[in-house]
């Protein structure tokens, strides 16, 4: 089967492609291992919330139209928005084709899948950078008695065996599932290593206004001073909730969570704990005060109307002697939630585009070594919005221009005209 | 009016360690160090450790001279007093790295130093190395460590340097996080 572009992956990205290799009469096909939005239908927690509001959740020609704008949407809801977008658009989904190999062909680039070989010219890989949870090798070292769970399979509290918890990891998902394990009664211990404290509001307005209205949303993957570090920063400590709270080590701690330092080893059934956990907490409150500071200034600067004065939240309060170790089994650890992130599944990637630690090589999402590929989706793929799905607007109209000026010149090369 | 800036010179060279770092990302084995120092015995509770030579960057390196360094224990502890505790040794690696920290990220960041001290305090409980509790550990309770900075920087940049050269400190991290340590004979 012949198309001139493959977008694999019918999520938030691969349908924003779709329209947008549409509106410029660009042939193609979207590639879906399973259904529409299928990771947000399958492999997220039941209590899950957007973390970006309402007003924030839009596609290209296609936004929230809801009578809630500053609320956040509970995972049906998004698969509902998704696959609204999916019909609205009439996208040429292909669902139950899941992509086996791609490799280079004559045409440009075969595309293996359950359902058949296409043949392109070019691809976007839109699969999404959260296909696989990454799971640190100490986990080898966990007795076998305790059961872990990542955020792709976890559901709920009532879901885990019986016990204490250690959720390992403080990003937006480490400190949400601490948060909700917690508050059914657990007694939960988090480790946190390197973080991202926000305040849900700030000033009265959502931190996600605040981050829009000044440009932090808009800063460039170019400009950005350490890109590799910038797209491996923790997602930000946030929940989305009906009642605007903020989440954060403090409000953990409140609860009756442990906080202790990044978890480090598991040796004989006892884990032990980084002591350098007041340092993580106070580069995390730091960052946030530089933050707050340059929402204060471009309010200033922009003389615009904010109600409530700028202020500065209490610093994170760290145990003053730390838990640096933990027995498993005397401490009646039942579960270990590994919130550590997750990874992009590349395994069928046939082409050299990938360095040695398995990340695409790509400059904001163009793939030079292989000419006409695409990839869509991550942290700061080219603008830090890019993390979140508004990000989807901007980077698919930049790289279907770059896709469609590549399509013209291959068309060109190939007819010998120019 | 015209605004003149004085360019910030704290004496390291953050270009050549940016230039390295891009370097030694394209050629990860060159990045592999190895560190060594050997130590021998003095009599009592006396040593004497000499550090000369190391490798990385795919080859072996001397330093340009021989450094030694003594070690011994205290005359409350019915020694002579001849040089710093092992554990002394390492409160100074300990600030020492710090401090190389704070210079080096005060430099990329613009920031003129004109003064760095500090004073770092280690409290252990000696039951634990003389046997006596079983519950007690031999190395440190904990580790304090204070500086004062005379810097052209607000006090949260300042804090910012601190935390930060914290974060890329290879002492602080030896400290804080376990080691695999093999000890062998012959």
């Amino acid at each position: 089967m012949d198309t001139t572009t493959v977008v694999i992956g019918a999520g938030q990205s691969g349908l924003a492609m779709s329209h947008r290799l549409t509106e410029r009469s660009i042939d193609h096909v979207v590639l879906e291992r399973g259904e529409v939005a299928n990771s947000w239908r399958h492999e997220r927690w039941d209590s899950l919330r957007l973390l970006t509001p309402n007003r924030e959740s839009r596609l290209p020609g296609w936004r929230y139209d809801g009578d809630d704008p500053d609320g956040f949407m509970a995972v049906p809801e998004v698969v509902t928005f998704i696959d609204s977008y999916a019909a609205a658009i009439n996208a040429p989904v292909l669902t139950g084709t899941a992509v086996t190999r791609v490799e280079t062909s004559s045409r440009g680039y075969q595309v293996t899948t359950t359902g058949g070989v296409w043949n392109c010219e070019a691809l976007v890989l839109a699969g999404g950078a959260a296909n696989l949870a990454s799971i640190p090798s100490l986990a080898t070292a966990v007795p076998v008695s305790i059961d872990m769970v990542t955020p792709m399979t976890y559901r709920s509290p009532e879901c885990l065996h019986e016990g204490g918890v250690l959720v390992v990891g403080a990003s937006a998902t480490g400190v949400q599932l601490a948060d909700e394990i917690q508050r059914s009664g657990r007694t939960v211990t988090i480790a946190v290593g390197e973080h991202v404290r926000l305040p849900r509001t700030y000033r009265g307005r959502d931190i996600f206004w605040w981050m829009d209205a000044a440009g932090v949303l808009d800063e460039r993957h170019d400009d950005v001073d350490d890109l590799v570090r910038a797209r491996h920063i923790p997602s930000p400590q946030l929940i989305g909730t009906p009642e605007h709270r903020s989440i954060d080590l403090n409000s953990l701690a409140r609860l009756g969570v442990e906080i202790v330092g990044r978890l480090c080893s598991i040796r004989d059934g006892v884990a032990q704990f980084s002591g350098g956990l007041a340092n993580g907490c106070r580069l995390a409150d730091l960052k946030m005060s530089r933050l707050l500071d340059r929402a204060d200034t471009w309010a200033q600067e922009t003389g615009i109307d904010v109600e409530d004065a700028p202020l500065r939240f209490q610093p994170t309060s760290v145990p003053s002697d730390p838990t640096l170790e933990i027995h498993l089994h005397r401490q009646a650890i039942g579960t270990i939630v590994w919130a550590t992130g997750y990874r992009p599944d590349y395994s069928w990637l046939d082409l050299p585009v990938l360095d040695r630690k398995g990340r695409i090589r790509h400059d904001g999402g163009v793939i030079s070594d292989a000419p006409g590929v695409y990839v869509l989706g991550g942290n700061l793929l080219r603008t830090r919005r890019s993390s979140y799905i508004a990000g989807t607007e901007q980077d698919t109209y930049e790289l279907a221009n770059h896709l469609h000026e590549y399509l013209d010149r291959h068309a060109c090369v190939k007819a010998k005209a120019c | 009016m015209t605004m003149t800036t004085k360019p910030v010179d704290n004496g390291v060279n953050t270009e050549a360690l940016i230039g390295a770092r891009e370097a030694l990302s394209q050629a990860p084995e060159a990045a592999e160090f190895t560190w060594r120092a050997s130590c021998t015995w003095a009599g009592g509770t006396y040593s004497r450790t000499k550090i000369e030579g190391f490798s990385g960057l795919g080859q072996e390196h001397s330093h340009r001279q021989v450094f030694t360094y003594e070690a011994d224990h205290p005359e409350c502890f019915a020694s002579e007093d001849r040089g710093a505790t092992p554990v002394e040794h390492v409160l100074s690696a300990l600030a020492s790295c710090l401090t190389a920290g704070v210079a080096a990220v005060a430099q990329y960041r613009g920031i003129q130093l004109r003064s760095v001290t500090s004073t770092i305090e280690g409290r252990m409980n000696v039951l634990g190395i003389l046997g006596a509790d079983p519950e007690v550990r031999n190395g440190f309770n904990a580790i304090d460590v204070r500086f004062n900075i005379d810097a052209d920087a607000t006090p949260d940049e300042i804090e910012a340097l601190v935390a930060q050269s914290q974060k890329r400190s290879a002492v602080f991290d030896i400290v804080t996080n376990p080691t695999n340590v093999s000890v062998n004979v012959g």
